[in-house]
Formats: C-alpha cells, sequence, structure tokens
C-alpha cells in the first residue's frame, strides 16, 4: 500500500505557489514577495522604543503593590528622593489632579459597571501589581534601587481570586460597586431554548476552562514621553499595536490637546492583543514629562509585564447541546463567567462578548442561548490576546461536538459534516444573527482529510487499542469559523462599542515615480509594508520596489484605527487599493491631457496609459507622476501632485473558515502527549502573500497549541501570581511544537473587493480543540472524557487515574 | 569603578563600568549597540543571545566585566566587520531568515540568528530535530519555530556548499 506523505503533498503545494509567483513579474497581490521589514530586523537596525535614547531623558520604573487587596495608609517617597541619581518620586495622591481614569470603551450592557481605575491606585490596591508610586532617576538602575525606599504602608483585605466565590458576596474588590458582578449580558436568539432542549433526543452539558494566560510579547511594553514643556507639546513613542486610539484616549485621561500629542509606534515586537490599550504607564510617562519638562522613559521587564500587562482567557464555560437521534443539532446553551480582573482595560468586556456570536460555529440549529457574566476579582486585568472571545467559543463549541459523536455513536467528522451550512447555502445567516459571506467547509475538510491520512491513522488507532498499547493514538478535530476583520461601524455602534471600525490609506506618487503609502494600520510583525506595497504596485503599474509604507506615526499617519482583530488586510488593505484607484483615475485625466485624447479612449495597463488603437501615444504613469507635480500644463481647474486619500468602511465582517486535524502520541503511564501530525488547512479567501500568510498560520497554530499543552497562569489563593517569571510559565520552544502541514483553499470573501479575509488569528482560534479532542480521543476507551487545559503530563495522568478508579 | 576593554564587532571599547552592570544593557546604554534585545529577566528568551569569544552567551547573564578581554560578536556586526548590514554582505544565517520567513515581529530575530551561528558551528549539517534543540533556549512568540528551523537548515546548505567550493579552491 502506498502512503500519501502529508509533508511532500504541502511542499509541492507549496512550491508551486512560489513558481506561480515567480513567473508573472507583473502580478504582486498573491506571489510570495520577501518581505521588505527583514532587512533592519535581521541585522539589528531597528527602532525599539528603549532604543531611544533622549538628551536629558529620565528613567520611570513603578512601586507596584505586593498585596492582592489592600487599603493604602500611607505612601512616603521621601527617602527615596535621597537616593542617587532620583531626580523625582510621586505618589498615587501627588498625581491625583493630572489625570482621570483610564478608559474602557465597551458599554456591553446599559448597567454595566465601570469602577474607576486610576493610573496609579490613591485608596486601595486590587491586584498584586497594582501601582501606588513611581520614581524617575537618571539612569535604570538607580531607578529600579529607589523602588526599595517608598514606604508604602497597607492594610491588608481579603483577596476573592475565585470567579464564583466573587459572585457569592463577601469581599467586594471595588467599594463603589454593589457586587463583583460587572455586567449580565444575555442574548437568546432563534426558537425558545427550553422547548427546543425538552423535545430534543439528546442533550450533553459540560463544564470547560479557559485558563488564564499570559500574552508573552517577546519586546516588553516600554514608553518614551519627549515633552516641548514651553509650547505644552508632547511626543509619545510606544510599543503600542494602537497608536491613534492611544492618541484620543491619552489627551481624554490628561486633559492635553489632542492636537499637541504626537504617538508613534516605532519597531513594535508583537502584541497578540497585549499591546491594544491604553496602560497606566503610558499615561504617567505623560503626565511626568509634563511636571518634569524632560524626557521620561519606562520599560517593563519580564516579570513587571506578567503583573502589569493585560492577560488573556480565563473563563467558566457551561455549555449544553441538544439534539435529534439521527445527528441533527437542534440548540446551544453558552453561559460563561469571564474573569474581568481588578479593573477593566480598554476593551475587557467586550473580548467574551466577541465570542457571542461564534458558539454555533458553522453549524445550523434553531435554538441559541448566550449569557456572561463579567466578574470582578484581585487579579491583573484580562483583555484581548490573539482570538480574543472567539478561540474560547471555537474550543466549548468543538469540544462538546465531539461529546455529542460519542453520546450518539456517531463519526465525529460525520457528524460535524450533517450539521454544517452547506456552500451552495452562502450567504447564509446563522442562528446567532450573523451572515456569513463565504465559505465552503467541504473542499476544505476534503483537502485536510487527504493530507492527514485520516482513514489510515484510524486503522492504526483501533489497532493500538486493540492491542492496548502503552502509548496510544489520538485524532482530534476542528472545524471552525470566526468573525474577523473588526470593521462595518454601523455593527459597532449596536454592540456599544466606542468607536468605528474604518480604516484610511494614502497613496501619492513621488516626482520621480516612487510611490508612497500611508496606512493607519499600526503592524508589528505582519508584514504590512510587504503586503500594501504588492497591493499599491499592482493597481498603479509600478514596481514592487517603488512602493514604501508610512505607518504608525499619528504626524504622518493622521487617521487611523490600527491593527487587533485581524482586521488590517481586510479594512486597510482595501483602503489602500481604493486610494490607488482614485490615484489612477486622476492620472488618466492628466494622461488624457498629455496625450490630447479622450479619458474614454485611455487604457491603462503595466502602469501606462496607451489610446485605444494606437498604441505607441503613451504616457508612463510616472511619466504622469512629474507632470501632475510640475504642473505647468494641467486640465483647467485640476490640482498639481498625484495624490489621494481613501477611507473604507465594510458592509460586513469576514469569515475565514478551516478544518484542523491533530494527531497526537499519549503515553498512559506518564501523561505524556506528543503532537505526532498536525494538519492546517484554512481558507482565508484571496491570498495578497502566501508566504506571510503561511507564517501567520504557524504563529497562530503555536499559541494555540501552546493553550491546550502548556500554558497557565496560576494565582494561589490569596492573589499571587506564582507563575510571575518565564521559569514559571512555560511559553513553548522549538522543541515542544511540531512540523505543521499547511494548505489552503480559496473561498473569496464577498464583503470587500479584494475577496481577503483575516488570517491572524484563525491558527489560534482552530488548534486548541483539535489537540485536546485529540487527547480526549486516545484515551476514550480507558474511561476519559475530559482533562482540564494545558494537558500536562500530570493533568493527563490524573485523569486516567481518576477514571481507573485511582488504580494504577 | 572596574575598567574594562572589550572588542566588539571589530572596534575595542574601554570604558570605567559598575561592577554589577549586564552586558546586555553595557552594549545596549552604553556604547548604544541596541541591535541586542532584551526580552525576559530570567535569562529563559535568549533574546540578547551574542558570541563571546567564539561561544553564544545570552548577554543578560553575564556582567560587563566579565566581558573583559573577550572578543564579541553582536548581530550588528555579523554580516560585515563594520557593520553597515549591506545585504550583499549578510551572513547565510541573515539570508536564509528573510527567505525562509523565519521571523515576523522580528524582536528574538538577532539572539535568534547568533544562537544559530553557534549551533551551526558545532554542527554543520543538522537535522531538523537537532536544530529544534540547538534552540530550544531562545523563544519565539510569532513564527511558530517552523521557519526558523527551515531557514537554519537552508542556511547550513548554504555554508557547507561554500566551504566546498571553498576547499576546492585550496
Amino acid at each position: 500500500m502506498s502512503k500519501v506523505d502529508p509533508e511532500t503533498i504541502a511542499e509541492e503545494a507549496q512550491r508551486a505557489d512560489r513558481a506561480a509567483g515567480d513567473e508573472d513579474e507583473g502580478r504582486n497581490v498573491g506571489a510570495r514577495r520577501l518581505r521588505k521589514e527583514d532587512a533592519k530586523l535581521v541585522t539589528g537596525q531597528t527602532r525599539w522604543t528603549d532604543n531611544i535614547q533622549l538628551p536629558g531623558m529620565l528613567h520611570m520604573a513603578v512601586v507596584r503593590s505586593p498585596m492582592a487587596h489592600a487599603r493604602i495608609t500611607g505612601v512616603d517617597v521621601s527617602a527615596a528622593l535621597e537616593q542617587p541619581g532620583v531626580i523625582a518620586a510621586f505618589s498615587g495622591a501627588d498625581l491625583a489632579e493630572e489625570y482621570s481614569g483610564l478608559p474602557t470603551v465597551w458599554t456591553v450592557t446599559p448597567d454595566m459597571a465601570t469602577p474607576t481605575h486610576l493610573p496609579l491606585a490613591t485608596d486601595k490596591v486590587r491586584y498584586v501589581g497594582d501601582g501606588v508610586a513611581v520614581v524617575v532617576a537618571r539612569d535604570r538602575y538607580s531607578a529600579a534601587d529607589a523602588l526599595e525606599h517608598v514606604v508604602v504602608d497597607y492594610e491588608p483585605l481579603d483577596a476573592v481570586v475565585d470567579m464564583e466565590e466573587a459572585l457569592q458576596g463577601g469581599t467586594l474588590v471595588h467599594d463603589d460597586v454593589e457586587s463583583n458582578l460587572c455586567f449580565d449580558f444575555q442574548m437568546p436568539t432563534g426558537a425558545d431554548i427550553d422547548e427546543t432542549f425538552a423535545a430534543a433526543d439528546v442533550v450533553v452539558e459540560r463544564r470547560f476552562i479557559q485558563q488564564r494566560l499570559l500574552p508573552t510579547a517577546i519586546e516588553p511594553r516600554s514608553v518614551v514621553c519627549e515633552p516641548i514643556a514651553a509650547a505644552d507639546e508632547y511626543t509619545l513613542y510606544s510599543a503600542t499595536q494602537v497608536p491613534h486610539i492611544l492618541r484620543i484616549m491619552l489627551a481624554m485621561v490628561t486633559g492635553t490637546p489632542e492636537h499637541k500629542i504626537r504617538v508613534v509606534a516605532p519597531d513594535v515586537g508583537g502584541g497578540f492583543g497585549s499591546k491594544l490599550n491604553v496602560y497606566a504607564e503610558e499615561a504617567l510617562a505623560l503626565v511626568v514629562a509634563k511636571r518634569l519638562g524632560r524626557p521620561i522613559k519606562w520599560t517593563e521587564s519580564r516579570s513587571e509585564n506578567y503583573q502589569a500587562t493585560i492577560h488573556g482567557r480565563d473563563q467558566i464555560q457551561d455549555i449544553a447541546i441538544a439534539a435529534s437521534s439521527d445527528g441533527s443539532i437542534k440548540g446551544i446553551k453558552a453561559h460563561l463567567l469571564a474573569d474581568m480582573g481588578a479593573y477593566l482595560q480598554l476593551v475587557t468586556t467586550g473580548v467574551p462578548i466577541l465570542g457571542a456570536f461564534m458558539y454555533c460555529g458553522i453549524y445550523k440549529m434553531d435554538a441559541y442561548d448566550f449569557r456572561c457574566k463579567g466578574v470582578f476579582t484581585n487579579k491583573t486585568p484580562t483583555d484581548a490576546y490573539r482570538g480574543a472571545g472567539r478561540p474560547e467559543a471555537t474550543f466549548a463549541l468543538e469540544r462538546i461536538i465531539d461529546e455529542l459523536a460519542v453520546e450518539l455513536d456517531m463519526e465525529p467528522m460525520e457528524l460535524r459534516r450533517k450539521n454544517w451550512i452547506r456552500h451552495e447555502e452562502f450567504p447564509y445567516t446563522t442562528v446567532a444573527g450573523l451572515t456569513y459571506d463565504s465559505g465552503n467547509y467541504e473542499a476544505a475538510t476534503d483537502r485536510s482529510l487527504e493530507l492527514f491520512d485520516y482513514d489510515g491513522l484510524r486503522r492504526e488507532q483501533a489497532e493500538r487499542r486493540d492491542r492496548g498499547d502503552r502509548v496510544q493514538l489520538g485524532i482530534g478535530i476542528s472545524t471552525y469559523t470566526e468573525m474577523c476583520g473588526l470593521a462595518p461601524s454601523r455593527v459597532l455602534g449596536s454592540l456599544s462599542y466606542g468607536a468605528g471600525g474604518w480604516e484610511s490609506a494614502t497613496v501619492r506618487l513621488l516626482p520621480t515615480g516612487k510611490a508612497e503609502v500611508v496606512t493607519g494600520t499600526s503592524p508589528h510583525g505582519q508584514g504590512h509594508v510587504t503586503s500594501w506595497s504588492q497591493i499599491a504596485a499592482d493597481v498603479l503599474g509600478v514596481p514592487f520596489d517603488d512602493v514604501d509604507v508610512v505607518h504608525g506615526d499619528t504626524k504622518m499617519s493622521p487617521a487611523g484605527m490600527d491593527t487587533y482583530g485581524s482586521r488590517s488586510l481586510a479594512v486597510g488593505g482595501i483602503a489602500v487599493q481604493k486610494a490607488a484607484e482614485r490615484l489612477v483615475e486622476k492620472a488618466r485625466k492628466v494622461a488624457a491631457h498629455m496625450l490630447e485624447a479622450a479619458e474614454d479612449d485611455l487604457e491603462f495597463a503595466d502602469g501606462a496609459f496607451r489610446v485605444r488603437g494606437s498604441p505607441e501615444a503613451s504616457k508612463t504613469i510616472q511619466d504622469v507622476a512629474l507632470a501632475a507635480f510640475a504642473a505647468h500644463d494641467l486640465p483647467e481647474g485640476m490640482e498639481p501632485t498625484l495624490s489621494s486619500d481613501y477611507t473604507f468602511d465594510p458592509e460586513n465582517f469576514s469569515y475565514p473558515h478551516g478544518t484542523h486535524l491533530c494527531a497526537v502520541d499519549v503515553d498512559t503511564e506518564t501523561g505524556e502527549v506528543v503532537i505526532r501530525s498536525y494538519v492546517a488547512v484554512d481558507d482565508v479567501g484571496r491570498v495578497v502573500n502566501p508566504q506571510i500568510v503561511e507564517g501567520q498560520v504557524h504563529g497562530g497554530l503555536a499559541q494555540g497549541i501552546a493553550q491546550a499543552l502548556y500554558e497557565e497562569a496560576i494565582y494561589d489563593p490569596d492573589g499571587n501570581l506564582i507563575t510571575g517569571t518565564l521559569v514559571d510559565y512555560y511559553v513553548p520552544g522549538a522543541p515542544d511544537l511540531p512540523h505543521y502541514v499547511t494548505d489552503r483553499t480559496e473561498t473569496p470573501s464577498t464583503s470587500n473587493p479584494l475577496g481577503v479575509k483575516g488570517v491572524g488569528e484563525a491558527g489560534t482560534i482552530a488548534s486548541t480543540p483539535a489537540v485536546v479532542n485529540a487527547v480526549i480521543d486516545a484515551l476514550r476507551h480507558l474511561g476519559v472524557a475530559d482533562v482540564r487545559m494545558p494537558c500536562s503530563p500530570e493533568r493527563v495522568w490524573r485523569a486516567l487515574q481518576n477514571a481507573n478508579g485511582g488504580r494504577q | 569603578m572596574p575598567r574594562i576593554s572589550v572588542r566588539i564587532d571589530g572596534t575595542t571599547y574601554e570604558d570605567e563600568v559598575e561592577a554589577r552592570l549586564l552586558f546586555v544593557h553595557y552594549l545596549r546604554d552604553k556604547i548604544g549597540l541596541t541591535g541586542t534585545n532584551v526580552g525576559c529577566d530570567t535569562s529563559n528568551c535568549g533574546a540578547c543571545t551574542v558570541i563571546v569569544d567564539g561561544h553564544s552567551a545570552k548577554s543578560c547573564t553575564l556582567l560587563a566585566v566579565q566581558a573583559d578581554g573577550s572578543e564579541v560578536t553582536t548581530i550588528q556586526g555579523l554580516a560585515t566587520q563594520n557593520g553597515s548590514g549591506r545585504r550583499g554582505d549578510w551572513h547565510p544565517l541573515q539570508t536564509a531568515f528573510h527567505t525562509e520567513h523565519g521571523l515576523q515581529c522580528g524582536y528574538c530575530t538577532p539572539g535568534m540568528i547568533m544562537a544559530s551561528v553557534d549551533l551551526l558551528r558545532h554542527n554543520p549539517d543538522p537535522t531538523d530535530e537537532e536544530i529544534r534543540h540547538g534552540l530550544e533556549g531562545n523563544l519565539c512568540r510569532c513564527t511558530g519555530y517552523q521557519n526558523i528551523v527551515a531557514a537554519v537548515r537552508t542556511a547550513a546548505e548554504e555554508m557547507r556548499s561554500r566551504a566546498q567550493t571553498e576547499g576546492a579552491q585550496q
């Protein structure tokens, strides 16, 4: 029997892709163009925020609470001021007049509790790491030394760490909020949920725990604020995903006029949601720079990052699914508790709500009931972490689908196939009320089965079960979709989100024929400079190398909504395309004038306007750019230069999807899980740069697999983060992760003219349930029905022991 | 304060330094070689890896005084000894990380490349598994490692083929 070698197939497909891209030099969109970003990154000629040194610059360090919950009875900075190199020190009370609370922009229910969140605590500290004072010194070591000399008196209070306990009353995280309940969001849709469940042949209920995760962008956060005190002007450099949002919010928080603040996101070393925020230290750097009239730098250490930068996930999910005995799904109930932590950061409350619509996934059903309670606890605030709400939803759904398959004694892929939305049914409005733009679940699934050798592995699994092998084989499936391209402003408004979701671009042709694209997106590893160059080069007909992209500076790209939620290409990339098309339309008018022809008689191809029928009469777009710049002879009334803007606000989200298959070997004596093979077939619509898309999928897979097998932020009952360094929090390294086999199907989105969908989060969303389903599948016949994440050797071993009734 | 003399990327620096100054802060803050990054405070992430006297070292675990008398190469000195970083002068690892898309945000990349320099010096023809184990002290959060492994493999091939050509010429 000849065995399919999935790696060979996928690698051949990728080679074919590469060849196709290289063959057609004139076409950039769809080709594997190597990244323009790389030259500085592989040579160390980068500008991370912490690299910035300014004349007279001082270093700020933050005194943080060692207690999870305590009343502050005194803060004395006088001894710190005596330390060598120390220039200033401020308590929370000292700075209280300088700012209002940090913003939260998503009012998910009208009665949501929004407690005040000052950059430095003044009355109580509410989590370990809550800031109480700052010291400012001439260098980073002196600032760190001086922290020890700030004396803070605390009156300890009981900490509330567990969400269910928090809801039972007792300790209140916020004295001015009557309970620890932040909000109770309810969204029943479709048929009556209770009647649906009562009438169903089969109901399966499960509780899943989404453990808390630490995003761990490898570049820690860093801020530099440079004031021009005399003019009350500030330039703030920050390792942020959201320079535009940050500028608006800093203006509101500190009362500094918006036009007097310039925010720059220089090179930014990863974010994954953790830099999608407005942080205390950003406001503090600005107000301290304002007070002292000198540039201020703050850079966090990794351990500080684990306390002071947002965490992800942390939900308890009670899920129920109802079906008829033939396997038709009738309804889903998803009732969540979501841990907010001690305060609300920028979109803390919105994270579970981004999942609210996704607990039906790709499946058709009649009834749907989503409910989520947001809960305050004495822990670091949570917020968006890669996927934000959709990984949680996809995990719960894909896990319970497997449980339902067991209950019905159905093959798990057949159960999925029976219920998913068929290709011919798109666009399809789900029971949760979203209209999915396009999809072909059949094609992606068929391709994945072929690459994975699904039937062969099932046979091997049966043999190993029959033999009672020590190492058992498990197969996990995840057929996912997600909503991405955070976008339609109208929809965001209806969800009470605090802003729109459009994106803007400017395209200009310089006198020498080179092109500049200005984008409102703010990349931090995604390769926008390369992809936007590809899009613009194709529309303008100029060489890829002749395009540069400007981003991440509110003075140079004044309008933008930044980068998160897999939105940049599907919103910002389209803005680039539309702005370039507008530029070509203006160029056409100039060319017609130059060629003394009617506009309609001109063809535009390969960067040149030609008169139809007499192709020797032509002007390149570079000729036109120079003519528009010189402006010696332009059509009457035309403005000089070639430059155009576009702001794109799509009609709908886009919905990538795919099928992921995972095979694991599980050692039943040690509990060790090893991923043997992983196949991901994703459909992200049309692809601008296949190499970048593959890279995004790989990285997403790594983070999803990390949740399934390795990572968990753990607090003790007193609210201490006991996984507080990279020693204790296990971020997987190269030996811990498998070789991924990736491929794509291509079903264009109908939400935008390029037909693209987002890809940044897909891998993370899909992979966690694929891996955990595989682990359970390996052990199901031994009586294991669930393992709590991460599926560490200890957890797997204990699950086996419990299933054995404690017998070894 | 102790006085040190250290040759970094082809230039000799002589400085008085605090005894407790970490070598990575000496590089970044004192002499402005900011190509070498700091990603943690527990020596786990490897972003700060440089070559000291021919061996890879995490420059956050080294005091500046310990580097006294050493010859150091950072990512900024890898392309050429004077560090212009022009593409034609790139080390095969720099080229391969670029062509194989072995980086995204690029923050771990200097450390990843310097650790790979050492790995390939000890093992010019590593298997994928040997590459993965050789880089276990370096964390990347963007790439999922697959393209890093491919980059190191590609660079190894290129370096072996160059060595062969040079051998044939001699």
